[in-house]
């Protein structure tokens, strides 16, 4: 069962129409002890981080993502927030990756960087292909990014700490290619329970 | 290298689909959720879903439909018409939709839009410009006229929290005559956003000149696409071949 959490600042729709779609168990909740019982928490996002950060908090949700045993995958804001703090609403963010999000330079790109764009996985395997991107602030490349893309700047597209996995893109809007990495996570979870 | 995306627009009127000329003539097309399954499946980047008749009999937004398509499709939705409040916006994207465009309603109220960008981010919130005669806005399903200029409104717009614009050219509506480059081009030079082309696409060559000569970065279309005149993969394997960057 993959946990999908609850918050105010989700694209919950989206998200479980997506991992239906592929027939995996879903759990929407924000309760920690029934998140628990699953085999990987999916974190989603569409919002902005200070509304996120505190809806989390209101949920008593920070500490049982931060002590996560079982693979955890951010999408969008929901990876922008494992980092240590965001410059937008300069917000104060989980701290389990390292680092800043920045907003991007409007006169380097149009901003929001909207729409498909190729993405590149340089460290662990992945697909090479356009996945769809809605957003106006990113991760720099760092010891954690495992993908990357540009808009003006080249920056984190998919990062990973430990069980912790991230992707600035929404593999949910990402048509087959983002069905099929989403099926990879949920694989990955019911071989982490076993 | 961000793509220039292909969208076809869905207008909806008691729950089918139809399509009219300038915002009139409707005739319908067919069931929205089959259709978006469909322009899913041939390679659409996005699909725009609108509810045209909202607004002017001033209803709440078209819930039930925006869930049924979002069941079928696993592509970006933008959904617009009748939208009045954040918690419109809210219930939208909790329904499925992963943007929406406001319209009418900005007249009144633009500072919704910095309302719900607190709330949803900018990414969320598309803004909807219909212009006639050039760069006169009318709103309300095209039928009401304000003094708004398009390129100044879109400036706005802008800077109260858009994080797109939808430019429609209501002259060109359903008139397959090209779309309005002068005015897209103008936007363009204006704001930051990326920017949707929407109203009088006939041919490949139309769609070519509104990301050419206008800088769209996105095509809207609804009869060409409906209508079985062009195929959505056809057409990018066209603008393909002419260097522009396409997801295929």
């Amino acid at each position: 069962m993959i946990g999908v959490i609850d918050y105010e600042a989700g694209n919950l729709a989206s998200v479980t129409n997506a991992l239906r779609s592929i027939d995996a168990g879903v759990v929407v909740s924000s309760d920690a002890r029934e998140l628990s019982r699953c085999s990987g928490i999916i974190l989603p996002g569409v919002g902005a981080a200070p509304l996120a950060m505190r809806s989390l908090e209101r949920r008593d949700l920070i500490g049982f993502i931060r002590t996560l045993e079982v693979p955890f995958l951010g999408i969008c804001l929901g990876m922008q927030v494992l980092y240590d703090e965001s410059r937008e609403g300069n917000t104060k963010c989980l701290g389990i990756v390292s680092g800043t999000i920045e907003e991007f330079d409007a006169s380097a790109s149009r901003v929001p960087h909207m729409g498909w764009n190729k993405v590149i996985f340089t460290k662990t395997p992945g697909e090479n292909a356009h996945f769809y991107f809605a957003h106006s602030y990113y991760a720099p490349i760092g010891p954690a990014t495992t993908a990357t893309t540009e808009c003006g700047v080249s920056f984190s597209a998919a990062m990973r700490k430990g069980n912790y996995f991230g992707v600035q893109f929404h593999p949910e809007k990402s048509g087959p290619a983002g069905l099929r990495l989403l099926r990879g996570f949920c694989d990955l979870c019911e071989s982490f329970q076993r | 290298m961000l793509t220039k995306r292909v969208i076809p627009c869905l207008d909806i009127r008691d729950g089918r689909v139809v399509k009219g000329k300038r915002f009139e003539n409707l005739v319908d097309v067919g069931d929205p959720a089959a259709l978006a399954a469909r322009y899913s499946d041939e390679g659409a980047d996005e699909l725009v879903i609108l509810d045209i008749s909202a607004s002017l009999q001033e209803r709440r937004p078209f819930f039930e439909i925006v869930r049924a398509v979002a069941r079928e499709v696993a592509i970006p939705l933008t959904v617009g018409g009748g939208i009045r409040t954040i918690d419109d916006i809210t219930e939208l994207l909790h329904a499925g939709a992963d943007k929406v465009t406001l319209n009418t309603v900005l007249v009144d109220d633009p500072r919704l839009l910095s309302r719900a960008a607190e709330r949803v981010g900018s990414q969320a919130l598309v803004a909807s410009i219909d212009a006639t005669g050039g760069r006169s806005v009318r709103v309300k399903s095209a039928t009401q006229e304000t003094r708004l200029d398009a390129v100044e409104w879109g400036r706005q717009l802008v800077s109260y929290g858009a994080g797109e614009l939808l430019v429609t050219s209501i002259d060109r509506d359903g008139m397959k005559s090209g779309y309005d480059c002068d005015l897209l081009r103008a936007l363009h030079e204006s704001v930051r956003v990326p920017i949707v082309a929407s109203g009088g696409a006939g041919t490949k060559e139309h769609i070519l000149d509104a990301l050419e000569a206008g800088n769209a970065d996105a095509v809207l279309a609804a009869s060409i696409f409906h209508f079985g005149e062009i195929p959505i993969r056809e057409l990018k394997v066209f603008l393909k071949s002419r260097g522009v960057a396409v997801r295929i």
